[in-house]
């Protein structure tokens, strides 16, 4: 069993339809149940292939069940796939002792590209993610994942930043074994590197 | 999923633990239309049927499959039936005649409900049927209740020979938690003979039968392990649970400290209502608080059971007003109504700025055929002397009805309803409508309930254009086989039903076009909707998330920012204002249009409307 900084941790992954963030929950939620937790994932993906924000909860307490879903200001960890909407679930999550990852690479909504809304500036966004929370790293992941030969991979770039959070209930170990057991051949490559990457990444951006 | 590892512990969603279930009770039949939050349930059954010896089938539609599976009853069979909220619905005339015949072999079926709607067009309330058809109804609350319940579902309905409904929510259904494997029998379910005096009928004079029935369920329901109190002795103050409210409450109740001072009532089996357990908590309460999914059905059940008692107690919920009236329980507005039934204070919360977020609206895929096929129609719609009118149906493409398909129906009322709609106005267009009436559907809706409305519109000869939108699968749910795809849920290979086929035999006059050959394909439309009478066009052309799948190398679209006017252009920005592919985005800083390389697809058709023909495309090789 692992020891929890909190119990039960909580941990908000976010971003839009597509980007491979449920499997980075799943990925989470199984790894910590190996390691014999107490676990819930909750899964909010009904506009998963078609644009909308999608987020899962992940839950992790070696006392009890908890139910699918984080209560609104009881994050300790945010991954977040794109800065907007990293921003809406620290507003609706975050608390006191959150800590957040992100990619800060804005995907425009459409209603931005209709020019009838207006993207924040982006600087304004990490500001406010800052304000609310008490570490905030900001990771290229989707610029690191095609560097690494795969846009696919931006979710294994986080993770890699992830590992490297305090608190965070998983190191750097742990996921390069998850990594290995999951995938095969060059896309167990592609991940590799872009894990690395992420790792590095985060490093760089918490100083 | 079919390991015979007993007691082993593994992290499960909802739906696969419903399969798991299923296995460990033996199924002999299962059957379901897609629908999410369920949709998963079939697809995974249908892969282990084989070494797990039972047949499974992606079903026409939900009648067929609860139907067949009142059939594979009468052999004995164990059934069972997975179906969406609304699915539960198109059941209904088969549900009740089934209630008031019974079963034989024991016939579970697995609904889910999608309270906030997250991917449906509506709330609904499944519990109703139940009650209505008087059936027995179960509802799970953790994961490994929702496997457990599955076995006990089948044992209830062979004992008690009457269906039973198995009710999730789409937190149980997509949610992840431990489970505890149980024991795989060795064998199916044995088959029994079909005797020459076995009756599934249904006629009037079995109506006091199924009534006994039911009350046979409520008796076995006052002791039942579903059903579980927590809390002080006599509690005045009490908190009843249904489903997912139970471990948001209980997670609320220790947050605010308030464990001690009301007591929790779950109840996993909601119809019949075991009125003697209910009442032995309910006589000592003052005031009681309903946890419920979607409706206020217990709240009304138990305040009539408290009426009836002449009990003197207040009753808060979703009717009363101490929970929202729409939308899912989440952990806040339980921990809300908690605090305020015991008289707690809330946390207090950081505030965060007053910037404003813009929301992310749904739209069609990158690539996807219906893109095109609104942007045709509405095209050529605004060319006719008066605006015509366009009605939806259920899929993808009910998004066309918002910004992604340019708001382009006026009216989309249930799953197979278009036609009908359509044809309607359709025949009114000999009444004095002078507007051009179109209608679409999908592949997957074609063949589950559209084909009885053709029938009905070319025997009427309604003046009306059906485009059937064949993308070559069930999109919206994950791509289910259906009988136009050429494939079973079981893996088998079958002849596709041809969809031009049926309709030629049918009567219609039919065409095929592709969506992506933009120009060709606006004036087929174009006549078309000048023809009288019954006209179909099959828009032909593959989801985009097939198609991505099946390319080796990614296609790589690219906007020339040299020939790209940017905002000066005279087409308004309408390759990312307009056309809305998630593709095809701004960029900001240059003024310039650009293309998001990791959500394009590479259908290309953007590069089509260009005027500077800036936007290029280098195609791929097939896989």
């Amino acid at each position: 069993m692992r020891e929890l900084k909190f119990d039960p941790l909580n941990i908000v992954v976010c971003g839009i339809g597509g980007q491979g963030n449920v499997l980075a929950a799943e990925v989470l939620g199984s790894a910590m149940c190996d390691r014999g937790c107490r676990v819930a994932v909750g899964e909010t993906y009904g506009a998963s292939q078609r644009g909308g924000s999608v987020m899962s909860h992940v839950r992790v307490s070696n006392k009890m069940d908890p139910s699918v879903l984080i209560p609104s200001g009881e994050a300790h960890i945010i991954i977040g796939f794109e800065p907007l909407e990293t921003l809406r679930m620290v507003r609706k999550y975050a608390g006191r002792d959150t800590t957040v990852v992100y990619d800060p690479r804005p995907v425009y909504p459409l209603g931005v590209l209709q020019g009838i809304q207006q993207y924040p500036a982006v600087e304004d966004i990490a500001a406010e993610i800052d304000g609310l929370t008490a570490m905030a790293v900001a990771v290229p992941a989707a610029a690191i994942a095609m560097e690494a030969g795969d846009s696919k991979a931006a979710n294994i770039a986080l993770l890699g930043a992830f590992s490297q959070l305090p608190g965070a209930p998983l190191n750097r170990e742990d996921l390069e074994k998850i990594l290995s057991q999951r995938f095969k051949g060059a896309v167990l490559e592609v991940n590799r590197r872009a894990f690395a990457m992420g790792c590095e990444a985060a490093g760089k951006g918490a100083e | 999923m079919t390991a015979n590892a007993p007691g082993q512990v593994c992290l499960m969603q909802g739906n696969e633990a419903i399969v798991r279930g299923a296995v460990e009770a033996g199924i002999n039949f299962a059957a379901s239309y897609p629908g999410s939050p369920s949709s998963q349930v079939l697809g995974m059954l249908g892969k282990i049927a084989g070494e797990r010896s039972f047949y499974a089938e992606w079903s026409t539609n939900e009648v067929c499959a609860l139907e067949a599976c009142v059939g594979a009853s009468l052999a004995g069979a164990r059934a069972l039936c997975i179906v969406k909220q609304n699915g539960l619905l198109c059941t209904a005339d088969s549900l009740h005649c089934g209630a008031q015949h019974g079963v034989k072999g024991g016939l579970v079926i697995v609904t889910s409900d999608d309270p906030s709607a997250h991917s449906s067009t509506n709330e609904f309330d499944s519990r109703w049927q139940a009650e209505s058809a008087s059936v027995a109804l179960l509802e799970p609350t953790t994961m490994q209740e929702t496997k457990d319940i599955v076995p006990y579902a089948f044992e209830l309905s062979e004992r008690t020979g009457q269906m039973v409904i198995v009710r999730l929510t789409t937190r149980v259904c997509h949610g992840r938690g431990i489970v505890k494997l149980g024991e795989l029998p060795e064998k199916s379910h044995p088959l029994q003979k079909v005797r020459e005096w076995d009756r599934l009928v249904c006629v009037s004079y079995l109506h006091a039968p199924m009534l006994e029935r039911l009350e046979a369920l409520r008796s076995e329901f006052e002791d039942c392990a579903y059903n579980h109190y927590a809390g002080p002795e006599g509690a005045e103050k009490l908190i009843v649970a249904g489903g997912t409210g139970r471990l948001y409450a209980q997670e609320a109740m220790h947050r605010l400290g308030v464990e001690d001072q009301a007591g929790l009532l779950t109840l996993g089996t909601l119809w019949p209502l075991p009125e003697r357990y209910i009442l032995r908590y309910l006589r000592a309460a003052k005031e009681v608080l309903i946890l419920e999914e979607v409706d206020p059905f217990l709240e009304q059940h138990l305040e009539a059971l408290a009426g009836k008692h002449r009990l003197s107690v207040a009753f808060r919920g979703r009717e009363d007003g101490a929970l929202p009236k729409i939308g899912e329980l989440d952990p806040d507005n339980v921990s809300a109504a908690i605090a305020a039934f015991t008289g707690t204070a809330l946390p207090e919360k950081r505030a965060a700025s007053h910037l404003e977020l813009p929301q992310r609206d749904m739209t069609f895929c990158a690539g996807c055929p219906h893109r095109a096929t609104f942007h045709i129609l509405k095209r050529v719609l605004r060319q006719e002397k008066n605006p015509g009118v366009v009605i939806g149906d259920i899929g993808c493409y009910i998004m066309s009805g918002q910004f992604a398909g340019q708001y382009a129906f006026q009216a989309v009322n249930c799953m197979g309803s278009g036609i009908n709609l359509a044809e309607a106005l359709g025949q009114l267009t000999r009444y004095g409508l002078d507007q051009k009436v179109v209608t679409v559907c999908g592949d997957s809706t074609f063949f589950h309930t559209i084909m009885p409305g053709v029938v009905n519109a070319v025997y009427h000869k309604a003046n009306m254009l059906l485009l059937v939108l064949d993308n070559s699968a069930t999109a919206m749910t994950g791509f289910q086989p259906h009988p136009g795809t050429g494939l079973t849920a079981m893996g088998a290979a079958a002849e596709p039903m041809n969809i031009q086929r049926i309709l030629e035999a049918m009567g219609c006059k039919v065409e095929a076009a592709d969506p992506f050959d933009v120009a060709e394909t606006e004036r087929t439309v174009k006549r078309l909707l000048q023809e009288e009478g019954m006209n179909v066009l099959i828009m032909r052309q593959p989801c985009a998330t097939l198609t991505a799948k099946k390319q080796k190398k990614p296609v790589r679209v690219w906007v020339d920012q040299d020939a790209c006017l940017g905002d000066g252009c005279g087409c308004d920005k309408y390759c990312s204002r307009v056309w809305g592919c998630p593709g095809n985005t701004w960029d900001f800083k240059n003024g310039k249009a650009q293309i998001d390389p990791v959500t394009c697809v590479g259908c290309g058709v953007c590069a089509k409307f260009c005027p500077s023909g800036a936007i290029h495309v280098e195609r791929g090789e097939e896989a």
